[in-house]
């Protein structure tokens, strides 16, 4: 039982890669990443939000929707969730460990929009995962994204000092630099 | 304001895609081939055209502090109801395309134009607005899903121009990330 967790950890972490195969929380992985310090920020706050957000909408999805018979209110439910869950921990945070509000506070409003954690919340529903596996997910899926992140800010904050051809310079140069990790990524397929 | 200039911005000069780099996360994941590109497009277009519409009309009615869950409700809304359409009648494009149509939700561009044009302008100019955005974003993914299709098997909307395997790297992760950096590196030169 414990060796099938180990293997949706991996799974999520290497092989299926948040960022780098299944293309959820682009916008995050480009905007916030020039710098290592506010991707390990960032990582943290996805982290916290995305299994907060799982385990609330996998509770919803079983004891509300399936017993009303409204799947298809799927995807009004869970954003509406997802949003008030975000803006509440931020007022928590704030009352509760103002250390941690500052370390996270900026990113948790970019969060809302952030695909990925309602991919991810979509997805252990898809993949009929019970509540215990979805958090497992969860927080491997986070931490893939988190990895990605750190790796990418890593090589930008080195990219300035090079001299890139005026067309690629910024997004296009960036976009490069991912698609040369994606392929690395791709190395760790087959491994589960 | 001239409206042919507003129907046209989207295309090139404010294209959502090359430009503005807004709903990354569906141009990477659904451009495996040209014919999934142009079926996400036109989804999101309906969803953008209908969401900017039905905003447009009554902003005069939301308050302005819950404007946004307003939006995002009305967007989730149009989002369901072409997650179900596709469903009934096109199964296996619907099957492609997968998660990244109840994602639609949290594409940055749909709450974009809702927010910057659609809740300050007619409704004329919002319906217009949101079908050229619309249609830019369909473009930039046909244009990209074509490029990738091309490279990865020598073939496009379907049909096999060189019978052998292609270069498989396009049509996966690797390739959409490089695929669109040299696409948007081309569309500035041509902007400029």
């Amino acid at each position: 039982m414990e060796y099938e967790y180990i293997l949706i950890i991996i799974g999520a972490i290497f092989v299926n890669n948040i960022v780098l195969a299944q293309f959820l929380g682009i916008c995050p992985f480009m905007g916030v990443s020039s710098k290592v310090k506010t991707a390990v920020g960032m990582g943290g706050a996805v982290l916290f939000v995305m299994t907060l957000a799982v385990i609330v909408t996998w509770i919803i999805m079983h004891y509300v929707l399936i017993p009303f018979e409204i799947q298809y209110m799927q995807t009004i439910a869970y954003i509406l969730v997802i949003a008030s869950l975000v803006q509440m921990v931020e007022i928590i945070l704030k009352k509760m460990s103002p250390a941690l509000y500052q370390a996270l506070g900026v990113f948790l409003p970019l969060i809302t929009t952030n695909c990925a954690i309602l991919g991810v919340a979509i997805l252990v529903i898809q993949k009929e995962f019970n509540l215990l596996k979805s958090v497992i997910f969860s927080i491997g899926n986070a931490a893939g994204f988190a990895l990605a992140l750190i790796i990418f800010a890593g090589i930008r904050e080195h990219m300035d000092k090079l001299n890139i051809p005026e067309g690629m310079k910024g997004i296009p140069a960036s976009l490069v630099v991912a698609g040369i990790l994606a392929l690395a990524f791709m190395g760790f397929a087959g491994m589960v | 304001m001239n409206q042919w200039k507003n129907f046209t911005k989207g295309f090139i000069k404010e294209n959502p895609v090359f430009i503005l780099l807004l709903g990354l996360c569906p141009t990477l994941g659904v451009t495996t081939s040209a014919i999934n590109g142009l079926g996400m497009g036109l989804a999101t277009t309906f969803v953008l055209l209908m969401s900017n519409t039905v905003i447009s009309l009554i902003k005069n009615v939301i308050p302005n502090k819950v404007r946004i869950p307003s939006f995002i409700v009305i967007i989730a809304s149009f989002v369901t109801i072409v997650d179900l359409v596709m469903a009934a009648y096109v199964p296996a494009l619907h099957a492609q395309l997968g998660l990244f149509i109840p994602l639609i939700v949290v594409n940055c561009i749909v709450l974009g134009r809702a927010e910057a044009f659609a809740s300050k302008n007619t409704v004329l100019s919002s319906m217009i607005d949101g079908l050229g955005m619309g249609l830019g974003f369909a473009f930039a993914l046909t244009i990209l899903g074509a490029v990738r299709e091309l490279l990865g098997s020598y073939a496009i909307f379907g049909y096999k121009l060189i019978n052998t395997d292609g270069m498989l790297v396009f049509v996966l992760a690797p390739g959409a990330f490089i695929g669109l950096a040299y696409l948007v590196a081309i569309v500035r030169r041509i902007n400029k």
